[in-house]
């Protein structure tokens, strides 16, 4: 079972992302089950929601206490929400922002964990640029697809066309898949420190 | 109003069934098809308001319906006296479910009608003043506000009568009930309290609400069939004296409905999607001390020594419903 | 049938749409609104042809179904929490009337402390209203048990109550297998109502009943739930004959042959528990589960008979009837009149606590060892309760109970469960 946790703020679609996600995974024929930690949040409180997928029937219902991924969709959570929680050093772990874990001032976190499995994108820069809006969620799933090599880029598109459609579906897919390449350079850039 | 071809001012009442007219111009009730829709039997007080005012209606809406008539009905004495189990004087499909909720089991209804394409099937609710002005307002108001192809129907005798004559919102001023006895500074029943709710339904734009007494019967079924014929929202109002909780004479219930009419206290009117269309003129005004002598629930106010004051702010109240409703003929005063 | 990845309440309303109801009427509170939003727009969409009103209240909610179920039209609503109990006095009716409305109880907790998050006690405060009540395990369920239950409602002429639990089904994505219209056509007949407002045939329905017959009116309303005993596993019989799943019946035990402690629960958190049980399992501990589906009518016989054997029986409630203890575990008891079992009652999820692996991990082995209380409630914290306790003690004027417990907790927000 490998289990995601999405952080965000009300308003930034975090619900939506774990559905796409649960879609995605369904669409590759897996089980998935995505749930929001329910509350009656206004835009700008912070949400949590999750995504778990498995190649058999979940029965689990607990939140997920312990992640194999957590995307993070705002940064400005970090200093207010415990969004590692029970994150494992060989985790996951996909920030929104343009800036590096250092200067988001969780080097050490991220120090301690595979550089091949963290990453910041600037997820909301991206969205303003493709979509106009700065509405990060489908992004994030495009660089999380890549990150995680759990889901095709194609399986996150085609999710996003049941949340979406026209050309917001159109213009969310081609940033996601920017998100996707995005990741891809920096991943690959990591490889080649990693092995020097 | 134009409605009534003959003027009936025949020995004093304006009761007539009348089986000596033409035909064409009796009442449902002097019909001999008239369906008895609440069928005698049931356990009213003699004199019950409340029952002649149902029979009238329901025989109209029956009749004008060509039977095709279901009834939801709020608990309340209508409910009690009729369907004592395992008996029911009901000759028309009729239930009934709670005290507040009349209104919306009508609307279940009416909707089940549509989804099954029956139009020609009309739905009625009714209840007490009680049961409609007060714990039944709100799904009343909703009725309205949807406009739910139903016609509710109050019986108003002014006060909770099933339960033994509690004040309700429809109580006016200065009666006695069990919850608003004659003691204290103010005796009886507060003024400055209660509400009107015809014109409470007016205010939902509706396209049909009005008032009657169960002294005018032709007014009454007219008003009824009307209704009926309408699609959407309705209401009328039905005054109906309660011997019982009123302290008055079982004979005398139809001339007390008549004399709140004649003094201006009950002013009887109809309106169309909000705006008053027509009213029924005073006769012969009398003044409302006529009227309240012969009710022991006003009887604090009489006496050796008469509480004048609180008798002039009852004609105050009739009154201004004269002038509100231009309840009389310029020429006849 | 198709298979789906939809939120549970989408799934619901796909399920009842397939029913073809004729009147729909609700009023909103979360966690039910994804479900009757669901039918509105299908309705208005022109995919569903039934009359959907939209309500003033949740009391004029279950009036227009008594009135449309009465006036012969297969009808749905759907409530929770509180609207459940503003609606109580006609939900009452309903069943006294015996008017075949089945609704969704999307569970929530009750107020005061207002609280929108999950457990049973809106449902269990009205279990004995004489509705069937059926809890759901999955939304898969869900939405099979929506199709039982309009069976099962007009076979009886009762209403039904299908619970599922709020938010943690509700609002959950997943899989799911949508049957298609002609399978839920040659399942589930028309219509027939027992009694119906019918100007071709006058009947009065409602009457008062004195004395002389009221005992016996009452005794029908429970012979009605007794037949149900009878009626749900064969319907779930036949369900699976049509759709090829098992779902939905009285009782639905899991590994309990030769289990020495048997855990009992309903609704959702019976998944999380079959993991639990799954890894003690392995581990060697002779644990077992047992669903309850239907908690009215209560299957004391087949209770009794799953849990033959069994030394220990732990029952895991979202709801306590406060002043006494458990209320699932009264029955069960009931159940297991003179068999000396022993019937350990936890109380945990109250409004919306997770109830984790590694709780209730920790709560089985402790019932295991004899070292769990009979009435205890899972992961509590003992110490903000005895404060509050003690701060009563001291000052007249302790403040309202929730503001200064919450004060005392601190900020939630920042941990996630
Ligand atoms: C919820 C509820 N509260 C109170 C009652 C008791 N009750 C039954 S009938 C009634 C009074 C009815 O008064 P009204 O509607 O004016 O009708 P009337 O009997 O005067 O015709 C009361 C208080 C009830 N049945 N249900
Ligand atoms: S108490 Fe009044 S309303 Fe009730 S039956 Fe007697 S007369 Fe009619
Ligand atoms: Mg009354």
């Amino acid at each position: 079972m490998f289990q995601t946790r999405i952080h965000g703020r009300g308003g930034q679609g975090v619900v939506t992302a774990a559905e796409m996600l649960s879609i995605a995974a369904f669409l590759e024929n897996r089980h998935a089950q995505a749930f929001p930690n329910f509350g009656s949040e206004r835009t700008g409180a912070p949400v949590v929601a999750f995504c778990r997928m498995d190649d058999k029937e979940i029965r689990l219902r607990e939140p997920v206490m312990a992640p194999d991924a957590v995307l993070i969709q705002d940064p400005t959570l970090l200093q207010q929400v415990d969004v590692f929680q029970g994150l494992r050093q060989d985790g996951f772990m996909l920030i929104n922002s343009a800036r590096s874990f250092e200067a988001l001032g969780i080097g050490d976190i991220a120090r301690n964990m595979n550089p091949l499995r963290c990453v910041c994108v600037p997820a909301t820069e991206l969205a303003l640029r493709f979509l106009g809006r700065p509405m990060p969620n489908a992004v994030l799933l495009g660089a999380f697809a890549r990150l995680s090599g759990r889901l095709a880029v194609d399986s996150v598109a085609a999710a996003v066309r049941t949340k979406f459609s026209g050309v917001v579906a159109e213009k969310n897919i081609t940033a996601a898949r920017a998100a996707f390449d995005e990741v891809d350079r920096q991943l690959t850039q990591q490889a080649g420190v990693t092995h020097s | 109003m134009s409605h009534q071809p003959v003027k009936f001012y025949q020995t004093g009442t304006f009761t007539v069934g009348n089986r000596l007219l033409d035909e064409s111009i009796r009442s449902v009730q002097a019909t001999k098809t008239r369906s008895n829709s609440l069928n005698s039997g049931h356990r009213a007080c003699q004199g019950c308001g409340e029952a002649l005012g149902a029979r009238y209606a329901l025989d109209a809406a029956m009749d004008v319906s060509q039977r095709q008539l279901i009834a939801a009905n709020a608990t309340g004495c209508l409910e009690v006296f009729s369907t004592p189990y395992p008996e029911t004087s009901w000759q028309l499909p009729w239930i009934h479910s709670l005290f507040g909720n009349a209104a919306a089991v009508a609307t279940g209804i009416a909707a089940a009608l549509r989804a099954k394409g029956r139009s020609d099937v009309r739905v009625i609710a009714q209840g007490g003043d009680g049961g409609t002005t007060d714990i039944g307002f709100g799904c009343l108001s909703g009725m309205f506000e949807r406009n739910d192809d139903v016609l509710y129907l109050c019986y108003d005798n002014e006060a909770y009568m099933n339960t033994g004559v509690q004040r309700s919102s429809a109580t006016p001023p200065a009666v006695r009930t069990a919850t608003t006895m004659p003691l204290g500074a103010e005796p009886g029943n507060p003024f400055g309290q209660g509400k009107f709710v015809p014109t409470i339904a007016m205010a939902h734009r509706i396209p049909y609400v009005a008032t009657a007494t169960v002294a005018d019967l032709f007014d009454l079924e007219y008003k009824v069939k009307k209704a009926i014929q309408i699609r959407g929202a309705k209401y009328l109002h039905i005054f109906v004296p309660c011997p019982l909780g009123w302290g008055a004479a079982s004979s005398d219930t139809i001339k007390l409905a008549d004399m709140a009419k004649e003094c201006g206290l009950f002013p009887v009117f109809e309106a169309e999607h909000g705006k008053v269309t027509g009213v029924s003129k005073i006769r012969k005004l009398i003044p409302v001390e006529d009227y309240l002598k012969l009710q022991r629930r006003y009887a604090h106010l009489f006496g050796k020594a008469p509480a004048t004051d609180v008798i002039s702010k009852i004609q105050a109240r009739a009154d201004e419903n004269i002038r509100t409703y231009g309840l009389l003929d310029t020429d006849v005063r | 049938m198709t298979l789906k990845q939809i939120e549970g309440s989408q799934g619901v309303a796909e399920a009842v749409a397939l029913c073809r109801p004729e009147v729909i009427c609700a009023y909103p509170i979360s966690p039910q609104t994804h479900i009757v939003e669901g039918l509105g727009e299908m309705v208005k969409a022109g995919q569903l042809r039934a009359e959907f009103l939209n309500v003033e209240s949740e009391f004029a909610a279950m009036s227009v179904a008594i009135g449309s179920s009465a006036a012969g039209a297969r009808t749905y609503t759907a409530t929770a929490s509180q609207g459940l109990l503003f609606m109580a006095e006609a939900v009452f009716n309903a069943s006294g009337l015996g008017l075949p409305i089945v609704m969704t109880i999307a569970n929530r907790a009750i107020g005061a402390p207002i609280n929108i998050w999950n457990d049973h006690s809106d449902s269990m405060s009205l279990r004995d209203c004489g509705w069937i009540q059926l809890f759901a395990e999955t939304n898969q369920e869900a939405i099979d048990l929506h199709i039982q239950a309009f069976k099962l409602a007009e076979e009886l002429s009762v209403p039904v109550m299908v619970c599922m639990d709020g938010f943690i089904l509700t609002h959950a994505y997943e899989r799911v297998d949508v049957p298609s219209q002609e399978q839920v056509d040659a399942f589930l007949p028309s219509f027939e109502p027992r009694q119906v407002l019918d100007p071709a045939r006058p009947v009065s329905i409602g009457a008062m009943v004195g004395p002389e017959a009221y005992t016996e009116v009452r005794v029908l309303a429970h012979a009605k739930q007794i037949q149900a005993l009878t009626l749900i596993p064969e319907i779930a019989a036949e369900f699976k004959a049509h759709f090829g799943r098992d779902s939905g019946g009285l009782i639905q035990p899991y590994c309990c042959d030769g289990a020495h402690t048997v855990v009992i629960a309903l609704g959702s958190v019976l998944g999380t528990i079959k993991d639990v049980v799954d890894e003690l399992r392995a581990q060697g501990c002779a644990l077992g589960v047992l669903g309850i589906t239907s908690f009215r009518p209560f299957p004391l016989m087949e209770i009794r008979q799953a849990l033959l054997g069994c030394q220990r029986v732990l029952v895991l409630e979202k709801s306590f009837a406060v002043g006494v203890g458990g209320i699932v575990a009264t029955n069960v008891r009931m159940a297991l009149d003179g068999t000396g079992q022993k019937v350990l009652t936890v109380v945990a999820g109250l409004g919306g606590r997770a109830i984790t692996k590694s709780s209730l991990a920790a709560t089985l082995v402790a019932a295991m060892n004899d070292q769990l209380e009979p009435f205890s409630f899972m992961d509590l914290q003992h110490e903000v309760v005895d404060r509050a306790l003690g701060r009563e003690r001291q000052i007249r004027r302790s403040g309202p109970v929730a503001e200064s417990v919450l004060r005392d907790i601190g900020v939630v927000a920042s941990k996630i469960s």
